[in-house]
């Protein structure tokens, strides 16, 4: 069985799992299981379109699957797929509603410490 | 990385004595030294990850060290931030680091920027430096940083962390041939939207966490600046503190990179905010004709789809609610000036009844009496919802 590792920031969508264990032979079939079982998490991996979004990456082992054959990489049961989303720092304005921004804008996105 | 300035460099006996322990290693020895007393190494942000970074760079004998904050020192700070201590609270944060830096390595100069790093000044304030470690936490300054390197040909040592999990790398590193290496760009071209994971509800990180990260990205600047090892270069390194899992992410140019790539289109520093989908202030919601900040129904449908953390009130009646309800929270409008404890300050709330009428004056009272300032209207209620959303709720 291939393992995908969920990062932090993804698993509250995935009832708090790090991994997710399938038999899915390439990456697509795989995230597809994976999305089946968790559905909140396509809007976070996937774009309107489809596409995967621009700061979320796919690695089948070291590469980045847009260097192998994209979702149709092959993958086995000694495979790990890992999901590595941006991440920025211990402190999330963006999650906060948009008044609360606008009050904190100075305090918070110019902030430039941890 | 210094260009052979570094060969005229002198050490006194203390300084020898200092760093004994680098001379002695066979790779390091006094030319490493000689190297580090030379760098000059700018360090965004002097917190999480700003506070192991800085001491030790400073203890390694950086010979000149710049640090960019324009915060004070806060208690919460001192969760994880070990470079201050409770007799700095309050202090500027570049003041209190420089004091204890100095305090630590008095042979090393230190420069402050006690200002807000922002697209007006980087390049201005990045002009003199060799390398930049950036240990800040927000998206719009992460970029700001990336491209203020880029465009200056500056290397940038990247550390970042979110609760449990930190990674480090080293963008736009200059190889000898003069040749970058990729940057922030190339690995993630865009910050996610404002309101999706990873800029996710529940911040926080465990303390310990940035120590580890930022000291390996000590690591990195002092091995860019004595050209030992391989750095981070074209590769991410990412660490899961709790189950303790390592692993090395490989990434590369991207044709697609509007500053480095085949067809560039940036040409200097944008809005940071505005590239990150931070809305500006003549964005804001406006105040619907009730006076009231308001969504429409359709709004409140994409807020459930996208799981978006809110609190839903229905201030209608009890028989109302069986006839048809959006399984908001029950709290009757007669009722509701008794049930403030119930109402979140935290987070988005939507009010509605059945055209939009009560809960718009539910949201002015509230607003007025108790300074709410998270309260949005359903805009003609669950009447609109009916004929905007979902026909099979009863107009009634």
């Amino acid at each position: 069985m291939a393992e995908i590792i969920i990062p932090t920031p993804l698993r509250k969508f995935t009832d708090n799992a790090n991994r997710f264990t399938t038999s899915a032979t390439n990456v697509g079939d795989a995230i597809s299981e994976l999305t089946a079982k968790y559905p909140g998490l396509k809007e976070h991996l996937y774009a309107g379109d489809g596409q995967l979004r621009s700061f979320i990456k796919i690695f089948v082992g070291e590469e980045d699957i847009k260097h192998l054959q994209d979702t149709k990489t092959r993958i086995d049961e000694k495979t790990v797929v890992s999901i590595v989303p941006a991440i920025a720092g211990g402190k999330s304005l963006p999650s906060l509603s948009a008044k609360e921004r606008e009050s904190k804008r100075y305090f918070e996105y110019q902030r430039n410490v941890l | 990385m210094n260009n052979g300035q570094f060969q005229n460099i002198q050490f006194s006996k203390e300084e020898l004595e200092r760093y004994s322990r680098h001379l002695i290693i066979p790779e390091f020895n006094i030319e490493g030294q000689r190297k580090l007393k030379a760098a000059r190494v700018l360090v965004i942000g002097s917190g999480g990850l700003g506070s192991p970074a800085l001491l030790y760079l400073a203890a390694a004998g950086v010979g000149n060290i710049g640090i960019v904050d324009f915060d004070k020192v806060d208690a919460s700070n001192l969760q994880r931030q070990v470079l201050f201590s409770m007799e700095d609270v309050g202090r500027p944060k570049v003041e209190a680091a420089k004091e204890r830096l100095l305090g630590l390595n008095p042979f090393i100069n230190i420069t402050t920027y006690d200002t807000h790093l922002n697209s007006h000044n980087a390049l201005d304030i990045f002009k003199d430096w060799d390398i930049v470690a950036d240990g800040t936490d927000n998206f719009p300054t992460r970029y700001l940083i990336n491209d203020a390197c880029v465009l200056l040909g500056k290397v940038n040592v990247y550390a970042s962390i979110f609760r449990f999990d930190g990674q480090v790398t080293v963008f736009n590193y200059k190889y000898p041939n003069g040749e970058f290496g990729p940057n922030y760009r190339d690995l993630y071209p865009e910050p996610p939207p404002p309101d999706l994971v990873p800029s996710c509800a529940e911040g926080g990180v465990l303390g310990v966490l940035p120590g580890i990260i930022g000291s390996l990205q000590a690591n990195e600047v002092i091995k860019i600046i004595t050209g030992l090892g391989e750095p981070l270069v074209g590769r991410m390194y990412s660490l899961d503190a709790l189950s303790f899992e390592t692993r090395i992410f490989k990434y590369r140019k991207n044709p697609g990179n509007p500053l480095t790539g085949s067809n560039p289109s940036l040409k200097g520093l944008i809005d940071y905010e505005q590239f990150c989908g931070i809305p500006k202030k003549e964005e804001e919601v406006k105040r619907g004709s009730q006076g009231v900040k308001e969504v429409t129904a359709r709004q409140l449908k994409e807020m459930m789809d996208r799981h978006e953390d809110f609190q839903l009130i229905d201030v209608r009646e009890k028989y109302e609610y069986e006839i048809a309800n959006l399984q908001g929270e029950l709290i009757p409008m007669n009722r509701i000036l008794d049930s403030i404890d119930k109402i979140s300050r935290n987070k988005k709330v939507v009010v509605h009844c059945r055209s939009g009428s009560r809960s718009a004056n539910v949201i002015k009272a509230l607003e007025q009496k108790y300074g709410f300032e998270n309260l949005y209207n359903l805009k003609g209620g669950i009447l609109a919802w009916a004929n905007e959303v979902d026909p099979s709720v009863p107009r009634y």
